[in-house]
């Protein structure tokens, strides 16, 4: 089987080893990635912030360049969302028919990571080895738009030598919200706080996602507070092996 | 009292400082957050137990939401059934195109009694319209009856919630805005005791004072009743003891059937207060010769409702019962309370309704203070979907500012249009990546980190670190090892 990434803009620029481990994770798996080179961003940025326009450019070129593509994976919950949940929305209104056609046809080949894991290739046990302490954190598009349940903690409990370390309040917004955090920096920030109390009350060695962009929030915090505690997104937690552990390959 | 006059909240649209300055004084105020914090957790847990032991919970809100979107659909025709059915009934309905109108109408039915005071069941519509201090500058002394209301009134403070007005208020304040204005000065702060007094201020206004107002939680098309629900039994007294009952009411409060009340009190209980039914339902209709109060006024009032119902997306506002379940979730709300929202309608209901009744010309920043984390979708009993307009107001804000030259110093503005060019050809972005990457070691540290940015970056560097930009971008290591392999 061929997936093509949309390995998403701030993954590329910020968090490559997510990409890196996404790779390499597929391949062990027997899946052949691939990778448009003339990918940029979903428009999940400018539809939040009210550039609908913009974010119609960009959810065209979305649709153009992979609808020739068998499967999308995508590392990223948020960025999914978008395109299940406002893609729609965004063609209805400023779209013709042959773009919503296009769309629609290539939705139902658009899956978030552990959805393409779980639901798409049927494995919960992806051969990890991961000797630490985690703490799960759910991202809103991950719990809310895309109900991804208990996808995620099916992976990590098949990860050998993996400790689960349940997060309180987990479905509580972590504050991040993209521009948001920018716009309401005060606020946010106080979110922020909350979720990092109880993400530090785990234990955990490790807190992960299956968006980087609640795990750059959380990580920033917590680097600037020495909290002790690493980010780490769920696909190089199923990408580590014991011949290959994450910290050799990072 | 001059400190509580200047630390009082604004309420107004039109004088609140926007959302972001109006949030400091409460995010710097730890008694009031943990007060906020405390409370709707309690709120939360009870609602949470309740509705997850209801196994049809999702269908109860299919069919919350369809009755309203019915009553919305049909709202002229439903609205002129209970105008008739009221009339009827031997009560009087007043339309009231805007707050002014409202008001006045209101006015001159206490003229019309010699009413010189008059006592209130608790209605966000009154507030809404800024019904007390219109009043009482026209020399009619206004007493709330609400628990939580006459704190705010002897406290002379201004709701901060919905469904709990003086959520931000805790049991020791409660207390000493008691001893003072009631003159106890030996008043504990058990609840009891403060019950106790509140009870006994309550008596003489209810007993003395023959005119009341309300609002309504629901009124029924088909028969023509007005419905208000409440858990003190102070609604109960206002409706049994005066002779004059006048209550205002949005119009989208219709409801088209009686038996309506079957889905939208279980739904309304549980949704609020956590409670499988809450302690006093009132129905009354029109005017019953010997029981109740024997002149009934009803206010319907518009004010840029209909002009909401007009838009496709917007109009799935006017859904709301006013459960507050969506403030009650909202993490943004929990850190900040309700003032900060300058709105009697605070968090994420009124982040959308607010705009929409200033017809977006204030409270712009109101649809921006969310993170867009969905909660109060999740559990809108009428399956509002909050975030779907919070998107939607955001979209008509930029619309705006592309109309205002001043918008191109906005470093957001700028941003988001800079960002969208790069966006459009892989190239500029790739180009735009590597920039990026040389002035970002600007700011780099040793330890790999970024601690301090300027202008919007410094937002984001004022309680968080960021990560170095890596050397070299996912794109890069593709087309590298893709060369490796040939």
């Amino acid at each position: 089987m061929r997936a093509s990434l949309f390995i998403t803009c701030y993954n590329d620029t910020l968090f490559p080893e997510t990409g890196r481990a996404v790779v390499s994770l597929l391949e062990r798996l027997g899946v052949t990635p691939d990778f448009h080179p003339k990918q940029t961003c979903c428009g999940q940025m400018h539809a939040n912030t009210g550039f609908r326009g913009e974010a119609f450019s960009q959810a065209k070129r979305f649709v153009r360049l992979y609808q020739d593509a068998e499967t999308i994976v995508v590392p990223s919950s948020s960025c999914v969302a978008m395109i299940r949940d406002q893609y729609p929305g965004l063609f209805d209104e400023l779209g013709n028919d042959t773009l919503r056609r296009e769309f629609a046809a290539l939705l139902p080949r658009v899956y978030e990571l552990s959805e393409f894991l779980i639901d798409r290739l049927g494995v919960e046990d992806v051969g990890a080895t991961f000797p630490h302490r985690v703490t799960y954190h759910a991202s809103c598009h991950g719990v809310r738009a895309l109900h991804l349940g208990d996808r995620p903690y099916r992976l990590l409990s098949k990860v050998r030598s993996l400790t689960q370390a349940p997060l309180a309040n987990v479905d509580r917004c972590c504050g991040f919200g993209g521009t948001f955090s920018i716009k309401n920096a005060e606020v946010s920030s106080a979110m922020l706080q909350v979720k990092l109390q109880d993400v530090v009350a785990t234990g955990a060695e490790y807190c992960t996602a299956l968006d980087n962009s609640c795990l750059m929030h959380l990580g920033g915090a917590m680097h600037r507070q020495y909290a002790g505690i690493m980010t780490i997104h769920l696909a190089e937690i199923l990408a580590s092996t014991e011949a290959s552990p994450w910290e050799a390959t990072k | 009292m001059s400190q509580s006059v200047a630390n009082h909240p604004v309420l107004d649209p039109l004088l609140a400082p926007p959302f972001p300055q109006a949030a400091l004084p409460m995010l710097r105020n730890p008694q009031l957050r943990t007060n906020v914090a405390h409370a709707i957790d309690v709120i939360q847990a009870k609602r949470f137990r309740l509705v997850n032991e209801k196994t049809d919970w999702q269908e109860l809100r299919d069919a919350a939401s369809a009755i309203r979107a019915e009553s919305l659909r049909n709202l002229g025709f439903y609205l002129v059934q209970f105008e008739t059915q009221c009339t009827a009934a031997g009560g009087t309905v007043h339309w009231a195109s805007d707050a002014t109108e409202a008001r006045q109408i209101i006015l001159d039915l206490l003229r019309q009694e010699n009413a010189s005071e008059v006592i209130k069941i608790k209605t966000m519509t009154s507030a809404e319209i800024q019904l007390n201090p219109f009043l009482q500058a026209a020399g009619v002394d206004v007493f709330e009856t609400d628990l939580a209301e006459i704190i705010l009134q002897l406290g002379d403070d201004e709701p901060s919630h919905i469904v709990v007005p003086a959520l931000h208020v805790n049991r020791s304040q409660v207390r000493e805005i008691f001893a003072r204005r009631m003159g106890l000065d030996n008043l504990s702060d058990d609840p009891q005791a403060l019950t106790a007094a509140a009870r006994t201020y309550l008596r003489q206004k209810f007993l003395k004072i023959p005119t009341a107002i309300s609002g309504a939680n629901f009124l029924i098309a088909e028969t023509g009743s007005v419905v208000v629900v409440e858990s003190e039994g102070n609604g109960r007294m206002c409706l049994t003891l005066p002779r004059t009952m006048i209550t205002i009411a949005g119009i989208e409060k219709v409801l088209p059937r009686f038996q309506d009340l079957e889905v939208m009190l279980q739904v309304l209980a549980r949704s609020a207060t956590g409670e499988r039914m809450n302690p006093y339902t009132s129905l009354w209709t029109g005017v019953t010769p010997g029981d109740g109060p024997q002149s009934f006024h009803v206010v319907l009032l518009d004010n840029q409702r209909s002009s909401i119902l007009a838009r496709p997306v917007e109009r799935q506002t006017l859904k709301c019962i006013r459960c507050a379940a969506c403030m009650n979730t909202c993490p943004v709300y929990r850190q900040t309370g309700g003032h900060a929202y300058g709105s009697v309608y605070p968090g994420p209901i009124g982040a959308i309704l607010t705009p929409q009744l200033m017809q977006m010309h204030h409270a712009q920043s109101l649809p921006f203070a969310s993170s867009l984390c969905g909660a109060c979708y999740e559990v809108c009993p009428v399956k509002i979907n909050i975030p779907e307009v919070l998107i939607e107001l955001r979209s008509q804000v930029v619309n705006q500012e592309r109309h205002q030259f001043a918008s191109i110093f906005d470093p957001m503005f700028l941003g988001m249009k800079i960002a969208n060019l790069l966006f459009q050809k892989a190239w500029r972005f790739h180009l735009a990546q590597r920039l990026g990457r040389i002035g970002a070691r600007l700011f780099t540290r040793k330890d790999g980190w970024i601690h301090s940015l300027p202008s919007l970056g410094a937002k984001w560097t004022q309680t968080r670190d960021l990560r170095a930009l890596p050397s070299q971008t996912f794109h890069e290591w593709w087309a590298a090892r893709a060369k490796e392999a040939r």
